[in-house]
């Protein structure tokens, strides 16, 4: 029994950590919130470098065939620099179609995906929850209708979609009658896309394991990779929090020597903590398609909401009036863990599924 | 990531789990004194296979194995699953002995370290004191050397089990002119002797979970001192840290948790179940997520301890998020139960003998003793994120 990183899982983690502190500072973070977007393809082409595209996708289709717990800290790097860099739909997508697609579509996209030719967008809301007005109708290989919220739609060739039931489908994002436009949200950090799907035509994943398993795991997935985002943008928001905290002075001596304010501190250490065992053990459960995986994953999702809300206030408090200010840049940490925590379902959503999923719901 | 075990490990996990299965009938637990004889047989008993006092020399009275911090985990996830009696856990087991065998001398250690693990010889502990609380080397309880004797004066506080205690180990201070950690020294001395009185502390429970202790020119031979004179401070210090690994074990809170999913199922009100409440099923959600954290940090500092290496922050959290998250847990519970949560003692339509309540304030004790929740957060905010300490606000004398 091992509960640890790997030294690769760890070299991983600095690589990627320290090819963002290059190309994803807080200018270019700043540059692309203000509309920049090169600031965001020149992250992209970095983490492209390292071969961090389809980290899941196996060797026969030309990608690394690494695991879910993979892309989850390479997201936590994402998190921990609030960079736009992508990988999240083009991961999920990776594991949507090994697991459902036929064999012609997996040589198909696979191979692509791996490469960085294409990249997905995802958009799962018909599935997990579709609020009024934002419905989508299929009616045989045609789609019809208007989803919100999709994932890092606005740079991708493809968009993985979801019906009602958990179908998935692949549509070209340049296919006729489709148009995605930017959604304006607090989370300046990534983008959120509307879809207005007028007659668009479909590829459908053919595989008979098509239906809820494979949605239910690739959303899973894809919670997982928003908690390890939140996980690294908490971590972030603490160690800025305790430099501050040591540097600043009042009455004479730096606050962090205050009582009040390391409680704060240590009271941030001590939720974040064990979030990060449970975020590690949702990714690991999850690739080894263990019982609990998708459990798991609920569990992670809606605790790092809980968690990452707390010290986002937190550490922001710790801050004094800096933290309020717009100088210091410490509010893309903030909006950020704020957006992770509604996307692909809230706490209160995610763990009514977890009470589902352990049979405490008379279906 | 690996969770699976080797062949080996597998095999030892059968082995200890069938070991319980077979033998847990001969002493069924539960209520039964200390010294119950089946209590001390089933105590032998394990300490003869290894599944108590494991890794305790045998010339000691232990049962001589290499430490392997997983097979002593898989004992006692056995010992859950079977629910076969746990082996004798008390203060000598878990502090005295560790103590002891760090810096006690050989005639020490051959006195005392066989009969504690046994369960034949039980210890108190007497560390605070009225005026020695979080500040614990502020401790005034003196002894002054006359003759070969220590003469003890004082008052101890928050002694558990002081009143069945045939021995205690005991912080005095035996230099009062040095600096208030240097003058400290730790003693070991039988409850019997002439000037020691026991009276009991009535707690928020209702129990007198713990005792006041005072002396009055107890008398002492010098060489029932451990370590040096002045070095107590240093002695009593190695088994805090046992103490604080007893604390916040997330096992345990597993265990409540499948508890209350029980309760939950059976509880209702208007013939709704409680499980079928919304708003308490996400309450229930919301703790298991942070029960499944605690265990999955639990195999991570188990991990760490595997290779030698300090878990570091994983570490430092367990007593405050532990002790806090269980009493939340025993806080669910009363809420499920309601107004029948407040019955208490021996009562019509009492829920699962009263037992939430009691460790709802139980816990409470928990959480302030061993080192506060105050304490722990200094601990974490300077051992673990380097913050610096409080400054002190005046000259360091005892009594200031």
């Amino acid at each position: 029994m091992e509960f640890a990183l790997t030294e690769e899982q760890q070299m991983l983690q600095q690589t990627t950590g320290s090819i963002l502190a290059d190309l994803s500072p807080l200018d270019a973070v700043r540059k692309y919130a203000e509309g920049d977007s090169s600031a965001s393809s020149e992250i992209d082409n970095g983490l492209l470098e390292l071969g961090i595209s389809g980290l899941t996708i196996p060797e026969t289709y030309g990608g690394p065939g690494l695991g879910i717990m993979e892309a989850a800290l390479v997201q936590e790097c994402l998190g921990n620099a609030v960079s736009p860099g992508v990988i999240l739909g083009s991961t999920l997508a990776a594991i949507a179609i090994e697991a459902a697609g036929s064999d012609v579509q997996k040589s198909e996209y696979l191979p692509k995906i791996a490469s960085g030719k294409i990249h997905f967008g995802v958009a799962f809301n018909e599935y997990i929850g579709a609020r009024d007005n934002t419905r989508l109708n299929f009616d045989g290989s045609m789609v019809n209708g208007t989803t919100i919220f999709a994932l890092e739609a606005e740079q991708a060739s493809h968009l993985l979609l979801s019906d009602a039931e958990g179908r998935l489908h692949v549509i070209h994002a340049d296919a006729a009658g489709l148009t995605i436009s930017k959604m304006k949200t607090i989370d300046r950090t990534r983008c959120y896309s509307e879809v207005v799907l007028d007659n668009v035509v479909l590829d459908p994943l053919s595989a008979e394991t098509q239906g809820e398993k494979t949605i239910d795991k690739t959303v899973a997935a894809g919670r997982v990779m928003l908690a390890a985002d939140t996980l690294g943008a908490a971590q972030y928001m603490i160690d800025a929090a305790v430099g501050y905290a040591k540097e600043r002075e009042q009455f004479g001596r730096v606050i962090g020597s205050f009582q009040a304010v390391k409680h704060m501190c240590a009271e941030m250490a001590a939720k974040l903590e064990p979030s990060r065992a449970l975020v590690w053990h949702a990714a690991y459960a999850l690739q080894s398609d263990d019982d609990e995986g998708v459990l798991l994953a609920c569990l992670a999702k809606s605790h790092l909401a809980e968690v990452g809300t707390f010290i986002a206030r937190t550490a922001t408090e710790v801050h004094g009036g800096m933290g309020f200010t717009d100088l210091l840049g410490l509010h893309f940490w903030f909006k950020r863990i704020g957006a992770n925590r509604q996307l692909l379902g809230g706490p209160e959503k995610v763990r009514n599924e977890a009470a589902h999923l352990q049979g405490l719901i008379d279906a | 990531m690996d969770l699976q075990l080797s062949p080996a490990h597998e095999e030892f996990r059968d082995t200890v789990t069938n070991f319980l299965i077979e033998h847990k009938a001969e002493w069924p637990g539960g209520g039964a004194g200390m010294r119950d004889t089946r209590r001390l047989q089933w105590q032998k008993k394990l300490i003869e296979n290894g599944y108590a006092a494991r890794t305790i020399a045998k010339e000691y009275g232990g049962y001589g194995a290499e430490p392997d911090i997983l097979k002593s985990r898989l004992i006692a996830e056995a010992f859950a699953k079977t629910g076969a009696p746990p082996p004798t856990a008390n203060q000598g087991i878990s502090m005295l002995v560790p103590t002891l065998l760090e810096n006690g001398t050989e005639k020490q250690k051959q006195d005392w370290v066989a009969k504690t693990l046994r369960g034949e010889v039980i210890w108190c502990q007497g560390y605070s004191e009225p005026g020695a609380g979080s500040d614990l080397a502020n401790l005034r309880t003196s002894a002054v050397l006359d003759g070969d004797e220590y003469v003890i004066n004082g008052q101890k506080i928050w002694t558990s089990t002081a009143k069945e205690a045939d021995m205690i180990f005991c912080l005095v201070r035996t230099d009062p002119d040095a600096p208030k950690h240097g003058g400290i020294s730790y003693l070991i001395f039988s409850m019997d002797i002439p000037g020691i009185e026991v009276r009991p502390l009535v707690d928020m429970t209702g129990a007198a979970n713990f005792n006041e202790v005072f002396f009055t020119d107890v008398r002492v031979p010098k060489d029932q001192i451990v370590g040096e004179p002045g070095q107590g401070w240093r002695v009593a210090n190695s088994t805090l840290k046992h103490e604080r690994g007893m604390l916040g074990n997330p096992n345990a809170a597993k265990a409540r948790l499948i508890s209350i999913i029980e309760l939950m199922k059976a509880e209702t009100i208007d013939s709704e179940r409680l499980i079928d409440s919304a708003v308490f099923r996400d309450r229930l959600i919301k703790l298991q997520a942070e029960v499944y954290a605690m265990q999955a940090n639990g195999m991570r500092v188990t991990t760490a301890s595997l290779k030698g290496e300090s878990a570091g922050m994983a570490g430092l959290i367990i007593k405050l998020q532990g002790c806090e998250l269980n009493h939340q847990l025993a806080g669910l519970a009363n809420d499920v139960m309601g107004e029948l949560g407040l019955l208490f003692g021996n009562t019509p339509r009492i829920r699962d003998r009263g037992s939430w309540q009691w460790r709802f304030m139980y816990d409470l004790g928990l959480i302030i003793g061993g080192g506060t929740a105050q304490i722990q957060k200094n601990i974490i905010s300077e051992r673990g994120l380097g913050m610096p300490r409080e400054p002190k606000p005046g000259p360091n004398r005892v009594g200031v």
